[in-house]
């Protein structure tokens, strides 16, 4: 059993998935903290209702937030070309969403510090940045990856990016930015409904409920497209060898606008997954509009997740392809870090991601509990 | 070749944002620890008077740790965007503690330090103070993984390179983790950190002293930040980061750079207290010597030699002949992978390969390579004494200087007699004292590293990311822009929750009510 879990073929298609894990991780948890921020000018107006939004997320937004953190670090040690060629390739647009996320903790945290009507209003500013933006732009990294990046390696495998910042947002990629948007704002909205309570929790009910059909209608949208061949999609010609030396020259590639569909083609179980990412939403927006809050958060969540994992297994084996050389592109079995470290990293997870999900769910169990207008007056120095 | 005005940008930008980032930092090291002690007298005397002080020192504490974080979330980053080839070099080996770092330290930080603040009318007292450990041991943790990290790129051990995949591949995890160069690095800047925080503490109570105002906690606060800042500069000094130096060529060339030792001294070699290095003449004048010291800093003996610069540079130069082979046999590896000869070949010089590669800055095939510039390729190893041999001084003069604010203010403390106000008044002059040691010992560190960036394995100049000048120019002036903002509003929102104090006697009941007394005490 250990000998098969530790074979290179096996370890590099868990951390494929584990690469998955995080990303859902993120996008549930500091998910709907960036769509609270997004919606933060949106559902409340006066201070009282924006203080009630943001302490929805006060206390848990930090921890939330090292699923980003640590999703970059398992990128950097699990799959370190596509560290290296998609941070230096993304090179200004990933200058934006770190503007936006350094803005973020510190909105929050000094926000309160000052009665000042307009020291409060240009951070309520910065923490809308600091969700819109990287909710979107997230988004349209996700596009490009569809669509494949214009790079290659030289034979000393350094990354060469052949693109520009105005590449980056082209149609199909805003696209997706869109749909990354609207289905945060759905989950930012479903946890406000859940943990909010008076005018803030109605006024996220309706956009929720807005914004939970546009992800659904967006979403389907984008199959569409890729069914239509407008999206593109690429496939690996050569045999596969599945532990070979991570190195991604030995391959060739094709661009072939059916390729994002031959995993759902060959394995038709598959087609489950991005049919709940349009159905979760659509109950999700149900929800909003019958009240049925925990409901509504489930299959916000069920909705966030299935959309992320269709476009992972729709790319599979490819994780980043080059639209300029295709051979280059990266994929799963040739862009990993060696067996030892792949193995290495297994184990720390399984010791450690039980552990925070234990004292993360204990936390949030602490925390229980809507939030109100009076419970934040109340709480004096312990809230934002 | 990368262009070197991008390389110079490229370095330019992570030393900004590193050193900005390392303001923050020691602070929520030093001040987690602190507050974790103050709880804890809290929870076992049960008076309230330490409540206070945790929820007060906490603020400053909150104030300081967003920006720490905000600004980590740079650095987590930055290797990919700046340093791509870096990157996929050596991310087999770099990545996994950061990587641990994330699961371990930094999850069980930032999950923990929302119920710090938002937790104390939900959790009993026993249960905030176990939170409060929690985030003081995860922001420790924090600093192993990234000291691991970094103590690799000074020390890299555990890892070969591996011609197949043309990087760098971990052999010996174990070795990485216990690093001896990473766990000296951790004890040495965690110390610093632990001064940071008690230096903070101590010249914030001392102005509550001079100005007479909330007498009772700064005192308090006096006491435990003397207390814990003589141990921990104490253990800055003694355990300083010099216990790593003479492990590696490179350590060894930045501790020469550091004592402007040009040439080998007979052991035990002296130690120049003062002089002026000159990198044209490679010579020290005005040098004032002290016998002996050096030899026993350095080696922790009397016969061991400590190499100068000039028997650091020749070793260097015959390292990047043998690094020639191992380049030469990886060449011919790239176009056949199975040529046994070759891999034989670069198996047995592949531990210089990094020394052939510092000549690709004079000329591209570092095979095609003159005397002259193989010479100077081996002088290129010598990073800038002057400027390291200064900085190191001022740091361990800072160091010293406030282990003695340290030791008056104990001895004032264990006598039971007031602190003098000159003793005040230099506390609060010191606060600066520690961030000046910190970053400059980080600059001693990773300027005294250069030429490399992960040492003996791959030059700086060649590690970064094929970008354009003006990508470089936008995001350094980004980040100067919102980084400067935020400083300002940072040291603002420190000086005015300072200047409001600490709510004294808050919200909730003593649980024993003892701390009654000393309410009286402080309105008396």
């Amino acid at each position: 059993m250990i000998d098969f879990l530790f074979n290179y073929e096996t370890l590099r298609i868990i951390w494929w998935a584990l690469l998955g894990v995080l990303l859902m991780g993120f996008a549930v948890t500091d998910g709907f903290d960036m769509g609270v921020g997004a919606l933060l000018p949106f559902v409340a107006k006066t201070d009282i209702e924006r203080r009630v939004a943001i302490n929805t997320v006060g206390p848990v937004w930090e921890g939330n937030q090292v699923w980003f953190i640590l999703g970059g670090g398992a990128i950097f040690a699990a799959w370190p070309a596509l560290y290296a060629v998609s941070f230096s390739g993304f090179y200004l647009a990933m200058f934006l969403v770190l503007f936006a996320l350094i803005l973020r903790p510190v909105g929050f945290k000094y926000r309160s510090k000052r009665e000042d009507p307009r020291w409060r209003s240009n951070w309520d500013w910065a923490l809308f940045i600091g969700g819109a933006v990287p909710a979107l732009i997230f988004g349209v990294a996700v596009g490009n990856a569809l669509r494949g990046v214009p790079f290659h390696f030289s034979t000393d495998l350094r990354p060469f990016y052949e693109g520009t910042l105005f590449g980056l947002l082209n149609p199909v990629a805003l696209y997706c930015g869109l749909v990354s948007l609207t289905m945060l704002v759905m989950h930012g909205a479903a946890w406000l409904t859940f943990k909010a309570e008076g005018p803030v929790a109605d006024r996220a009910r309706i956009i929720g409920g807005k914004a939970a059909l546009a992800a659904a209608v967006l979403f389907a949208g984008g199959g569409v497209l890729v069914w239509l061949g407008l999206l593109g999609g690429y496939e690996v010609t050569s045999a596969i060898v599945w532990d070979g030396p991570s190195n991604p020259l030995g391959k060739t590639v094709i661009a072939n606008s059916s390729a994002w569909l031959r995993n759902f083609n060959a394995t038709p179980v598959l087609c489950l997954v991005p049919a709940l990412g349009i159905v979760a939403p659509l109950v999700a927006a149900a929800g909003f509009r019958t009240r049925r809050e925990g409901l509504t958060f489930l299959a916000s969540k069920l909705g966030v997740l299935c959309i992320i994992a269709t476009v992972g297994l729709a790319m599979f084996p490819i994780i980043l392809p080059s639209s300029s050389n295709p051979g280059h592109s990266l994929a799963v079995f040739d862009a990993s870090s060696s067996r030892a470290t792949l193995r290495n990293m297994l184990i720390a997870t399984v010791i450690f991601l039980p552990l925070i999900l234990a004292y993360t769910a204990w936390v949030y169990s602490v925390l229980w509990g809507k939030v109100s207008e009076r419970s934040v007056r109340g709480a004096g120095s312990s809230a934002y | 070749m990368t262009s070197p005005l991008l390389v110079e940008l490229s370095r330019l930008q992570f030393a900004l944002t590193a050193m900005y980032h390392f303001l923050f930092v020691p602070l929520t090291l030093g001040l987690s620890i602190m507050l974790a002690m103050m709880e804890t007298v809290y929870v076992m005397t049960g008076r309230t008077i330490w409540r206070d002080m945790v929820k007060f020192w906490g603020v400053l504490f909150g104030i300081n740790f967003a920006l720490g974080v905000a600004t980590g979330i740079t650095m987590e980053f930055q290797f990919g965007m700046n340093w791509a080839y870096y990157s996929h070099y050596v991310g087999d080996v770099f990545g996994a503690p950061l990587a641990i770092e994330g699961l371990m330290a930094f999850f069980l930080e930032a999950t923990f330090v929302g119920l710090f603040f938002f937790g104390w009318e939900k959790l009993s007292a026993r249960s905030h103070l176990v939170v409060t450990w929690l985030v003081a041991l995860g922001t420790n943790f924090s600093a192993l993984w990234i000291l691991i990290a970094n103590g690799w790129m000074q020390n890299p051990v555990g890892s070969a390179f591996n011609p197949d995949t043309m990087r760098m591949e971990v052999t010996d995890f174990m070795a990485v983790i216990f690093n001896p160069v990473a766990q000296a690095k951790f004890v040495h800047t965690v110390s610093a950190g632990y001064v940071c925080g008690a230096v903070f503490v101590l010249g914030v109570s001392a102005y509550y002293m001079l100005r007479g105002r909330h007498i009772e906690l700064a005192k308090r606060s006096f006491v435990i930040a003397s207390a814990f800042g003589i141990a921990s500069s104490l253990s800055v000094i003694v355990l300083g980061d010099e216990s790593g130096y003479d492990i590696t060529d490179n350590q060894k060339m930045k501790l020469a750079a550091m004592e402007a030792m040009w040439e080998t001294e007979p052991a035990p070699a002296s130690f120049t207290a003062f002089g002026v290095p000159s990198m044209s003449d490679r010579t020290t004048r005005f040098a004032v010597r002290i016998p002996w010291v050096m030899g026993l800093i350095g080696t922790r003996s009397i016969d061991k030699e400590i190499p100068g610069i000039f028997e650091l540079v020749q070793r260097a130069e015959g390292r990047i002949r043998n690094g020639l082979t191992a380049y030469d046999a990886l060449e011919k590896l790239k176009v056949n992978h199975g040529d046994a000869a070759a891999r034989a070949s670069f198996d047995a010089t592949s531990k210089d390969l990094g020394y052939a590669l510092l000549l690709k800055r004079y000329i591209d095939d570092p095979r095609q390579a003159n005397d002259d510039q193989i010479k100077q390729a081996a002088w290129s190893t010598v990073p800038e004494v002057p400027a390291i041999f200064f900085t190191f001084r001022i740091m361990v003069l800072c160091a010293f200087l406030l282990l003695a604010v340290f030791a008056i203010s104990l001895w004032h403390t264990m006598r039971e007699t007031p602190a003098p106000r000159w003793l005040l008044c230099i506390a609060l002059i010191a606060m600066p004292l520690p961030w000046l040691a910190a970053e400059l010992g980080w600059f001693v560190s990773e300027f005294g590293r250069q030429p490399w960036i992960i040492e003996g394995t791959l030059p700086t100049f060649l590690a970064t990311s094929e970008l354009g000048i003006p990508d470089l120019l936008i995001t350094i002036l980004g980040f100067t822009l919102v980084y400067g903002v935020l400083a300002v509003i940072e040291v603002k929102l420190m000086l005015q929750a300072i200047a409001k104090g600490p709510a004294v006697g808050a919200d909730i009941a003593p649980p024993f009510g003892e701390g009654t007394q000393v309410h009286l005490a402080a309105a008396r």
